[in-house]
């Protein structure tokens, strides 16, 4: 028995999300006893294999071809699945991850898990927990199917290097049917993508207007953080529309979310209440997001942002 | 002529306080308003634009759920679909929604599925790619832009989310498409289309079998937040401090 995580590559390295995906695929198949193997698609390379080792993968089979798209991808992981016997195949919820999962969960008649913060106890029918209504409720779930196709919320889970010695094997590609065909990569957003940043700097109505918004890019380069904004500030182009969080916009889980003249609308909360920690600047004491907030600043954000800057410059050269 | 078939789900609306029966077992819906899932309303919208470019189009809207999802689908009626379909089951887990919507799919060459991203209610984000697999579609997920030349063409150019930007992709049609901001603009229906609404079909289809692989036993409410630390504005620096001991800068 096996479990089967999709290492999804970068050629070198790989993000946070998939090492977080390796991570709960580790612990799966510690409690299932059985082995952890991965799955690449594409060239990768040395470096990648061995950090796959170090994260406790002990088998890596490598698929390679170019031009994969969705289906592509989904026939390579369920053939892999189907060769090594897979009870469990683990993917990050990364937009790739989220366009996969359900094709190889109909190809392997598994059931499909997503977003999953805790490993599915085995004894007790692979019992879950993920969350669900926008971050306003948890969900218990339980699995009635041989097989389980999961994945792991981003940030949701953490990383732990378990070094194994580990080998490379190769498998055809499988043909795949007709799906998108990928013509160019429009505008890959600079700096740090908003669904992956452990810190993100969000602002609202409250900066006034798009000019303003060079203290929110300084304070977020200094914090090494993605910038977001409110539904408002996108729709009146203020700030482009992939930096829109909340109910429909992105959903995000940062570990430190530093909310800017924000009110706090249900809608938006629901966007980013799972952020681990949250800072509030805000001139009214009413505003409702000070209810979820961990750190709170009532005040002018003109006068306290620019402070904020200051101090962290001094404890950085510091 | 196009086909679209526009999936929609039945959920609560964006402003509703989540309220669990006491037992855990399911959501307290007492005094709680229901909506088109803002999502797939998207889908809808932009199949009515492609009407309104002129281009022959037929759009069914499709809810899988009981009687009490109809209104719904009759506010999808309001808003421009020219049909609509009921197919009378409680809705699941994902692979059993996504199984009823296949099999109700086959035979009538729908030339395009639209969808929403994912549903607000369990935000699974599964039910498209399914159906795609189910149905041998191509497929692209969080579509921010869809155009299509004619009315008899055979691929649309569509525009999705990736990771670090977005990606330009060519759609082979028949194709699922999921929906999310972007793609259109929501419509708010006007009197003649609430009037004809309820004249419009509105059909009853009884479901196929579909087990139930993921079962939900329990929900609760995420740990309560609060006691928030406040600083006055003039302690910024204090902030900072506080931010660096928790390790969070
Ligand atoms: C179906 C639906 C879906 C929606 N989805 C989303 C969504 O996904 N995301 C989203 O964000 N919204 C969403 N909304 C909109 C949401 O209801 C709110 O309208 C929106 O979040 C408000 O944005 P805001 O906080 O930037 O603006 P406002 O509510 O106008 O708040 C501005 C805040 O800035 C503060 N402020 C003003 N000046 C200063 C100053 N000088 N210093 C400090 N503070 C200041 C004010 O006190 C106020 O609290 C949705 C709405 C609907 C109906
Ligand atoms: N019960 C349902 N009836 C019709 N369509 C649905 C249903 N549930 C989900 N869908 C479609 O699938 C999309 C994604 O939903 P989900 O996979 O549940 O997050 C929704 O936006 C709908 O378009």
């Amino acid at each position: 028995m096996s479990v089967l995580l999709f290492a999804e590559s970068s050629s070198r390295t790989f993000k946070k999300p998939v090492l977080e995906a390796a991570t709960f695929a580790y612990d799966l198949a510690q409690q299932l006893g059985a082995s952890l193997e991965a799955v690449v698609v594409g060239e990768a390379e040395e470096s990648a294999y061995a950090e796959l080792g170090r994260h406790g993968v002990s088998v890596i089979h490598k698929v390679s071809g170019d031009e994969f798209v969705n289906a592509a991808y989904a026939a390579a992981i369920a053939k892999v699945a189907d060769l090594v016997g897979a009870k469990a195949v683990v993917l990050a919820q990364s937009y790739l991850g989220r366009a996969v999962a359900p094709r190889v969960a109909v190809k392997l008649r598994a059931a499909a898990l997503s977003g999953l913060v805790s490993v599915p106890d085995p004894a007790r029918q692979f019992d879950a927990s993920r969350l669900s209504y926008s971050g306003k409720g948890v969900e218990e779930v339980q699995v009635n199917a041989d097989r389980m196709v999961i994945t792991v919320k981003t940030n949701g889970y953490h990383v732990e290097e378990h070094p194994v010695s580990f080998e490379v094997k190769s498998v055809e590609a499988p043909s795949a049917g007709i799906d998108a065909i990928a013509l160019e990569l429009i505008k890959a957003s600079e700096g740090i993508s908003l669904t992956e940043a452990e810190v993100v700097v969000s602002a609202g109505r409250g900066m006034k207007g798009p000019e303003n918004w060079s203290m929110i890019e300084e304070l977020a380069s200094l914090l090494g953080a993605a910038t977001a904004c409110s539904k408002p500030v996108s729709d009146m182009d203020w700030r482009p529309h992939h930096e829109h969080v909340g109910q429909t916009g992105i959903q995000i889980s940062p570990t430190l979310y530093i909310a800017i003249g924000i009110s706090g609308a249900i809608q938006h909360l629901a966007g980013v209440s799972s952020s681990k920690n949250i800072v509030v600047i805000n001139k009214d004491p009413e505003a409702p997001f000070f209810k979820i907030a961990d750190f709170g600043i009532v005040g002018d954000l003109f006068e306290v942002v620019p402070q904020l800057v200051e101090s962290i410059k001094r404890v950085q050269a510091a | 002529m196009l086909k679209i078939l526009v999936c929609i789900s039945h959920v609560p609306d964006t402003t509703t306080k989540i309220q669990f029966e006491e037992d855990g077992s399911k959501l307290n819906k007492t005094g709680v308003t229901f909506i088109i899932n803002p999502y797939c309303e998207y889908g809808l919208s932009k199949a009515i634009d492609l009407q309104e470019e002129g281009k022959k189009v037929a759009i069914t809207a499709l809810c899988v759920g009981g009687p009490e999802v109809e209104p719904t689908l009759r506010r999808a009626l309001a808003i421009g679909a020219d049909d609509a379909v009921r197919i009378h089951a409680e809705p699941m887990d994902a692979g059993f929604v996504a199984r009823q919507i296949a099999k109700y799919c086959e035979g009538k060459e729908f030339d395009l599925v639209f969808t929403g991203k994912e549903s607000i209610d369990f935000n699974g984000g599964m039910v498209p790619g399914m159906v795609a697999e189910h149905l041998g579609f191509s497929f692209v997920s969080y579509a921010t832009h869809f155009e299509i030349a004619s009315d008899e063409a055979e691929s649309a150019t569509v525009r999705r989310e990736v990771d670090g930007g977005e990606e330009l992709m060519e759609l082979p049609l028949p194709a699922v498409v999921s929906c999310q901001k972007g793609i259109a603009e929501w419509r708010i229906p006007n009197m003649r289309g609430i009037m004809g609404a309820r004249k419009k079909p509105l059909s009853v289809v009884s479901p196929v079998d579909a087990d139930e692989k993921v079962k939900t036993v329990a929900l609760s409410y995420p740990p309560a937040k609060g006691n928030t630390r406040y600083f006055q504005p003039a302690e910024a620096g204090q902030l900072v401090d506080a931010l660096v001991a928790k390790g969070l800068i």
